[in-house]
């Protein structure tokens, strides 16, 4: 009997959930670290914060990995058309210019040494270009002071899109046993949705021995130690333990992943962000 | 047990509130009790296991008189996506006798349907071959026309996939009675060439319904194929918008280009004294001076424009003298009998643009951006007893011009090649032509003495084949082209 009502009154429920979530009420239940301790709202017009977020200059050579270890093909700048604030979003924009040598220019902030910690609730909602060649991601890196190297640090990818795929993004992490071609990673696609049509909030819960995936409302994977020993044939490390992480937001032009753009490809793309938002850790009962 | 009931009708009491409160709480404007307009169903399917809505005669063929096999469309109950049923179309041969291509209509039975609730035509098709369907649209009623939407070369696969006709601005079709388009002819695996050696296949067509898909997006229209285009007019002219276009991006991230019907643009004219555009895509120029033709689809600006630059009224050529028909063989004048089925360009340089306007029934050609153009016709002529050509040539271009008129002759092969073809030139001195002028040239019959690309000049007469002009990117308007002999 109890079962018969629970159905019952779960089928009411979604249709009320559904109704309701017409709105633009960003709040979503799946996520359940609440305790806010650093966000950007992008509020401030042709303003980055720069107690927030750091700029990744050229094509990733000064950095000793030329195309940013993936064969990409846009040069980053920190210029206003190719990144800045605009009515409250963060728009990162990739242009197809010559530029220093490359065809693409685009933008890549992160908050190294800035926001960082180990664990908690990272999210943002995002509006993401199309087209093929397209690489938008918000991902979190380890923190290398301590001399440690990529995958050793660690990469969590809290959102991945190729603009050739406008209804998929994937969630991954990066280890070492279990890195580049390697990761490993699940794949979301929406519902009747598209990613470069309206918004969609894509974060990570993470916590000791796990990694929560969701996008909107809908948790679409966890990953554990146990995943990455079984994925790997126990060579992997889970490394997501050790360290702080910190946030890096990009969009990309062509590289391994998504391959370049092709004559379809419209040029310029934005990324449009509307808000980073970072949560503590908290124990869960 | 009490209490749970109660508590479940209270959870639909709250749910029954929510939905009228959200309802009523709407974001769109009211409008006034006044504007009441009628509507029609909002149905969604055409084909299920069996034609939903339809007329009786569910299908109605292409004209036969044209070639269309109204033999060749049925339904199928072994085969089906979903369901028990499917459209099956029976491609036929180019040599079958009733008819070498099927297509046709689906119509609304009643008095149309608002599809403004969707955002695509989609259906799943599955082909025998992978073979390439010519078109597939809608808004087609053999009647108005008035929202036709054309998807252009859909390719089959031997196995069930799943098809999408974006609708461009589905705000347009509050009463749509052509549910469904279209038309497919043989398969060509070896030239591409309509030329009978095309094979027959059978397609089936299941699960045809308009679609409120979230998935399509990146709406991209066109005008002229996007390019923006600079002519010149004249004041009592038209000229249409041609090769409009509307790209989406598909869910499968792949772009989905169709055609769209005029009617779903709003073109605009950045100055209506000089030309207005109507609902057709018509251009009409009324006024000199210079505008800006361009278009919109579902607010998003085409791609693709038109500067018009108007002088002013067109001014024919002068009209040749009335000749004895032995006198004359004309190629292209509305004064003479003309060779037949005249072609302005058997062969041209890539960026000449060519257009023909009638005006009051006096056709001329203009060759803007000129480098080279031959005009042909079927056959060949003997000009050998005619005394000069004459050509009238208005410059349209501000730069010093370079105009040359080439004849070459086939030969007695009267072919293109075969080594007996000759070739001359003559070049018209820059000083005789005048910017907005017309210019009659007559051109003694043996002074085509100058070589040309091919030919070493002084061409035989008694095969001639073409007409050629070459010039430096000149625009030039053209009339009478005719050998005479005095």
């Amino acid at each position: 009997m109890d079962k018969n009502l629970n159905k019952i009154i779960g089928f009411l429920f979604v249709p009320c959930l559904f109704i309701m979530s017409c709105g633009t009420d960003d709040t979503q239940t799946v996520a359940t670290f609440n305790t806010l301790v650093a966000e950007d709202n992008f509020d401030v017009d042709g303003q980055i914060d720069t107690s927030f977020w750091n700029f990744d200059i050229g094509d990733g050579s000064e950095e000793g990995i030329p195309g940013w270890g993936n064969n990409e093909l846009q040069f980053y700048t920190d210029r206003t058309e190719n990144v800045t604030v605009e009515n409250g979003f963060l728009l990162i924009t990739a242009k197809e210019e010559d530029f220093n040598g490359a065809q693409y220019t685009s933008a890549r902030l992160q908050t190294k040494g800035k926001i960082q910690q180990r664990y908690g609730r990272f999210e943002a909602r995002i509006r993401l270009p199309f087209g093929q060649g397209m690489w938008p991601a918000f991902w979190l890196l380890g923190d290398d002071s301590d001399g440690s190297v990529w995958p050793q640090i660690g990469e969590i990818d809290i959102m991945e899109n190729t603009g050739d795929a406008p209804t998929e993004i994937f969630g991954t992490v990066h280890g070492p046993g279990y890195s580049g071609e390697n990761s490993i990673s699940k794949k979301y696609t929406l519902e009747d949705s598209r990613v470069d049509t309206g918004f969609h909030i894509y974060g990570i819960e993470w916590g000791p021995d796990y990694i929560n995936y969701y996008v909107d409302n809908v948790l679409y994977y966890q990953i554990t130690p146990e995943d990455v020993e079984e994925e790997t044939d126990g060579s992997g490390e889970w490394v997501f333990n050790d360290r702080q992480f910190y946030i890096v937001l990009n969009l990309a032009v062509g590289g391994n992943l998504p391959g370049a753009p092709n004559a379809e490809t419209v040029f310029p793309q934005t990324m449009v962000v509307d808000y980073v938002r970072v949560y503590e850790f908290t124990q869960s009962n | 047990m009490k209490m749970k009931n109660i508590k479940n009708i209270n959870l639909k009491t709250i749910c029954s509130l929510i939905l009228v409160m959200i309802v009523l709480s709407g974001c769109d404007r009211d409008l006034s009790d006044e504007a009441v307009f009628a509507t029609f169903p909002n149905t969604a399917d055409i084909f299920t296991d069996s034609p939903v809505g339809l007329t009786d005669r569910f299908f109605i063929s292409f004209d036969p008189a044209l070639g269309a096999n109204t033999e060749a469309f049925g339904t199928d109950d072994d085969v089906a996506y979903e369901g028990n049923s499917s459209i099956r179309i029976d491609v036929p041969a180019p040599n079958d006798p009733n008819g070498n291509f099927v297509g046709g209509i689906f119509l609304d039975r009643g008095e149309g349907r608002d599809l403004t609730g969707y955002t695509a035509l989609s259906f799943w098709a599955r082909g025998s071959i992978t073979a390439t369907i010519g078109l597939v649209g809608f808004g087609t009623d053999f009647e108005e026309d008035k929202f036709t939407v054309e998807r252009p070369n859909i390719q089959l696969s031997t196995d069930w996939r799943k098809y999408i006709v974006p609708i461009p601005d589905p705000s347009k079709l509050v009463q749509e009675s052509g549910m469904f388009v279209f038309s497919a002819g043989g398969l060509d695996i070896i030239d591409s060439v309509p030329n009978g050696n095309e094979i027959g296949y059978t397609f089936w067509i299941d699960e045809l319904r308009f679609e409120n898909l979230g998935t399509i997006a990146q709406l991209r229209p066109a005008i002229f194929s996007g390019e923006d285009l600079i002519e010149q007019g004249f004041v009592g002219s038209t000229r249409l918008i041609t090769d409009l276009g509307a790209t989406f991006n598909a869910p499968t991230g792949e772009d989905i280009m169709v055609i769209p019907a005029p009617r779903y643009f709003d073109f605009s004219s950045s100055n209506t004294n000089i030309a207005f555009v109507n609902e057709l895509g018509e251009i009409e120029i009324v006024g000199e001076g210079t505008t800006t033709i361009t278009g919109q689809l579902n607010g998003v600006l085409a791609e693709g424009s038109l500067s018009l630059e108007v002088l002013g009224s067109f001014v024919g050529a002068e009209t040749p003298p009335e000749r004895d028909p032995s006198d004359v063989i004309s190629i292209f004048s509305d004064a003479y009998t003309n060779v037949n089925n005249l072609n302005f360009a058997a062969f041209n340089d890539q960026n000449v643009q060519i257009e023909t306007q009638n005006f009051n029934g006096d056709q001329i050609v203009t060759y803007d951006n000129l480098s080279f153009v031959g005009l042909g016709w079927d056959g060949t002529e003997d000009v050998s007893s005619m005394t000069h050509l004459h050509v009238d040539v208005q410059l349209s271009s501000s730069e010093t011009p370079a105009f040359t008129v080439q004849l070459i002759d086939f030969g007695a092969d009267n072919a293109d090649g075969g080594g007996d073809d000759t070739g001359g030139g003559f070049t018209v001195s820059s000083s005789e032509l005048t910017e907005g002028t017309w210019v009659g040239i007559d051109i003694p019959i043996n002074d085509f003495t100058e070589a040309t690309a091919v030919f070493p000049g002084s061409p035989n007469l008694n095969n001639i084949a073409r007409v050629a002009f070459v010039s430096n990117g000149s625009s030039f308007i053209i009339d009478n082209i005719y050998f005479y002999r005095e």
